[in-house]
């Protein structure tokens, strides 16, 4: 099952100069672990031994070969954050959570590591909870973190994180507003479109943030599927002409209302978007 | 052809070949563990370490690994170079005490005590095993995983792999599982301490380079039933 969706993978850095690590981070990235599958996949297709595979899969801590939860949690107990008390946050975290560094919860929501030094020593102890950064964490400010990353970035961090941003987009078909002020998501109106994948429609939303990722739907769509989306009001396909640079699914175009284009992946679970708020690549 | 002298004889070897082999021609000893003729120079257990160089700007370097190279002066004996090899030794016996092979390497290299904790592993992780299947076998069925205090050989995911034939090779040349101390059985064990109960290394000279002189002694140590015991649990492990 997943042998198929892993080869565009293999085949893309086959092409350049077929390094092995670069198809694990492409496969990890997409899946969040590397499966026993997609190894032996690997191996198939590269012609490399497992072994070998195995060996670069292991000794990397990158590389996860257990699923992992939606938020990874990396607690520093680096030097620099070891000396400030950097053990007592990830005991603390391991106690909130009840597992052990390495270990994901039972209900997938979260994965805790420990990590040797995040680069940010001077800050510590850091925590970094899907990338951002809470720097001079102490153990009474566990709970909060844990609590912000399952409500996703808030309100401050968003007007302070200048990666993430509003974007109001229109259908480039009929022009109309795809934006839903009646469905929050991150707080703020969604974007709108109507989702099509194993014959079946469904409403599908997403977060109008830039760089958020959230996505709601009514029907759940599994990762990896290829979605169809349609404008709800004029019903025309979206389509754009592009793959996607890293999986190969078909680019979706949307109008930027402040001008420009924003171009999303049509996999689920591919984080890939352009912004071309220019419109010079159109 | 390089010109190089070891020990102060000056031999002229061909273009690849390692100090090891110099040495070797010329009949100097160097004790090796992960050496295995037959298999690429891999230099895991730094067991053969030599000094090159002029002092007091020399270093110690693998000489399984290490290329000749003219005018090389290597010492194979010195004083650095044997206090060395006797603490790499004390180290693998530490990890492994209950390798025939250690405890002889060991006990031929005066290393008379250990300092440190006996970790009883199964598995000094010298490769030999991992080369051979590969190099000589071309089976590729076991290999590194992991790294640091996790690291260990084994199969992809701990599976059967289908890639083995059961050979055997992996077993044949590890210098760690092949005739254990089994402890119990006094004529299997390395000096049969543990198994009469009496620590004969100390009467009879034929066990003289028996680890025995050991302090603690490997054998002695073990010989409390309870001990015997948890020998047993972490070889089941
Ligand atoms: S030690 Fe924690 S960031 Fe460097
Ligand atoms: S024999 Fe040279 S490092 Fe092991």
């Amino acid at each position: 099952m997943e042998g198929t969706q892993v080869q565009d993978i293999i085949e893309k850095h086959e092409q350049t100069r077929g390094g092995l690590i670069a198809i694990l981070e492409g496969i990890q990235n997409r899946y969040g672990y590397l499966s026993e599958d997609s190894l032996r996949t690997v191996a198939e297709k590269t012609g490399r031994s497992l072994v070998d595979i195995y060996a670069v899969a292991t000794f990397y801590k990158a590389f996860s070969l257990k699923p992992r939860g939606k938020h990874l949690i990396s607690a520093c107990l680096g030097t620099a954050c070891h000396v400030r008390g950097g053990p007592a946050i990830a005991e603390e975290i391991q106690r909130q959570l009840g597992v052990e560094a390495g270990e994901t919860t039972p209900d997938g929501e979260f994965t805790f590591e420990t990590a040797a030094c995040l680069g940010a020593c001077a800050l510590g102890p850091i925590v970094v909870v899907d990338g951002h950064y809470y720097s001079k964490v102490g153990t009474v400010n566990v709970k909060n973190i844990l609590k912000e990353a399952l409500l996703g970035p808030d309100e401050d961090d968003i007007k302070r994180d200048e990666r993430i941003f509003r974007v109001e987009v229109n259908c480039p078909q009929c022009n109309h507003s795809l934006m839903d002020v009646g469905h929050l998501i991150d707080g703020e109106p969604s974007v709108r479109l109507t989702a099509s994948f194993h014959n079946k429609h469904t409403p599908f939303r997403f977060s109008s943030l830039y760089g958020s990722g959230m996505v709601e739907s009514e029907e759940e769509v599994p990762v990896d599927t290829i979605i169809n989306f349609f404008c709800p009001h004029c019903h025309a396909e979206l389509v754009g002409a592009s793959n996607c640079a890293d999986c190969g699914a078909l680019m979706v175009p949307l109008i930027v209302r402040s001008g420009g284009m924003i171009q999303i992946c049509s996999r689920r679970g591919c984080k890939n978007h352009m912004l071309d708020l220019d419109g010079e690549n159109l | 052809m390089i010109k190089l002298k070891i020990n102060g004889v000056e031999v002229s070897v061909e273009k690849g070949s390692t100090i090891l082999e110099a040495a070797q021609f010329l009949g100097f000893p160097i004790p090796t563990l992960c050496h295995m003729e037959g298999l690429t120079p891999y230099g895991a257990c730094r067991l053969c370490v030599v000094e090159i160089g002029e002092e007091p700007r020399s270093k110690l370097v693998t000489s399984c690994t290490y290329l000749a190279e003219e005018g090389l002066q290597v010492r194979t004996a010195s004083r650095r170079v044997i206090r060395a090899r006797k603490m790499i030794l004390e180290l693998h016996l530490a990890s492994c005490p209950q390798s025939k092979t250690i405890q002889d390497l060991a006990s031929a290299h005066g290393v008379t005590q250990q300092r440190f904790k006996q970790e009883y592993e199964n598995c000094i992780l010298c490769g030999r095993c991992v080369r051979m299947c590969e190099e000589q076998m071309v089976a590729k069925a076991i290999g590194f995983r992991g790294r640091g205090e996790n690291r260990s050989i084994g199969t992809p995911f701990d599976e059967k792999s289908d890639t083995c034939r059961l050979c055997g090779g992996c077993m044949y040349v590890c210098p760690v599982c092949e005739l254990r101390c089994t402890y119990t059985e006094p004529e299997k064990a390395v000096c049969g301490g543990c198994g009469n109960h009496s620590a004969v290394c100390l009467e009879k000279p034929e066990f003289n380079d028996m680890m025995c002189y050991m302090d603690p002694c490997v054998a002695c140590e073990i010989k409390q039933p309870k001990d015997i015991k948890d020998i047993k649990d972490i070889k089941e492990d």
